[in-house]
């Protein structure tokens, strides 16, 4: 938490941001495993990436993030979500 | 047996917490990973070695070509093996599903047609624009592959399947996916042929007009087009397989 990058100041801050970010993230996970209607899970799931898309941005690492946003929230959601369409909406567990 | 999953799980969780402790703080520049040669090599050479600003497209397409290769390989054999789980053809119903009819009747509404018509072709150059600036800023043959192809889904989504495939026909997804390999693995080959390693473009100076960091420079283009081919087509060939059940007569 103490990393001190060029702009020092700023990484201070920061922080929180990504702890904020995180906690979100885990609450995201865990939700999607638990819900049992998968249409919520793959829209929720689309969160969770969207999430991690941030963090990457948040990292500099902004090559990843932008596939994230664009692979994880973007198709992936949809590939799920005509799934469950097609198949069943209710989880059995 | 749920008391002693969850014991597993909260078990494994405090291992690698506890063991994060052992990471290198983020950007240290005296972490293994950052202070290794090869590092300094990608961060100092990249520049003179290949002309290209952004390390991340020059490492991805040029010094570890093979590695993308096959994740183009990765995605190709994906959409094939969707296709040859899903698709059914003919009009026989053997496998029962939980859904055969339309989820909601068919008819063309004002707005969504409108905004789809002014959304596709900004998406699109948005896409073409993502794949040919990959040099220059983040992006490249995977991302603007897949936006392309969510051009497509959108207006089979908006539309119906029927509309997006008068754009790209299931054969011709088909070619395209293919066409996209063979052009990454068809540069590669070209390399060979000139007499250097597979995928080590800087030979390719000879048939081009221009010098060996040039030649790199425009080669990862190239592959970046072949593997935006192969992604495009793959996405909207997996979403069709599995809106319509692997019938391909309507969508979701």
């Amino acid at each position: 938490m103490e990393a001190q990058g060029p702009e020092g100041e700023i990484v201070s801050q920061l922080w929180i941001f990504d702890l904020i970010l995180l906690i979100f993230l885990v609450l995201t996970a865990v939700i999607s495993l638990k819900v049992r209607d998968l249409l919520s899970a793959a829209m929720i799931f689309g969160v969770y990436s969207f999430l991690i898309c941030l963090l990457w941005t948040g990292m500099a690492a902004v090559d990843v993030a932008f596939t994230e946003a664009a692979v994880g929230a973007g198709v992936s959601a949809v590939f799920l979500i005509s799934t469950v369409l097609r198949t069943s909406r209710r989880s059995s567990d | 047996m749920k008391a002693l999953g969850f014991i597993a799980v909260l078990g494994t969780g405090l291992l690698l917490l506890a063991a994060s402790r052992d990471f290198p703080n983020w950007g240290d520049p005296d972490s293994p990973a950052s202070s290794y040669r090869l590092s300094r090599h990608f961060i100092t050479e990249t520049i003179n070695e290949t002309a290209v600003p952004n390390m991340v497209t020059a490492v991805l397409a040029d010094y570890r070509g093979y590695d993308t290769l096959f994740e183009a390989v990765v995605i190709f054999t994906a959409g094939i093996a969707v296709i040859g789980i899903l698709r059914r053809y003919g009009s026989r119903n053997s496998i029962p599903s939980a859904r055969e009819t339309p989820l909601t009747p068919k008819k063309p509404d004002l707005i969504v047609e409108s905004t789809v018509r002014l959304l596709i072709p900004i998406i699109q150059i948005f896409a073409l624009y993502v794949i040919a600036h990959g040099h220059h800023s983040p992006g490249g043959g995977f991302q603007g592959g897949v936006i392309f192809g969510a051009s497509f889904i959108l207006l089979a989504l908006a539309r119906d399947l029927k509309a997006a495939q008068n754009w790209v026909a299931e054969k011709r997804t088909l070619i395209l996916a293919c066409c996209g390999i063979l052009i990454y693995a068809g540069i590669g080959v070209l390399c060979q042929f000139l007499g250097d390693n597979f995928l080590d473009y800087q030979i390719l100076h000879r048939i081009l007009p221009t010098d060996p960091v040039m030649a790199r420079y425009h080669s990862i283009l190239v592959v970046e087009i072949g593997v935006a081919f192969t992604v495009t087509a793959i996405m909207f060939s997996i979403y069709s397989n599995l809106s319509s059940n692997g019938k391909m007569k309507e969508g979701i």
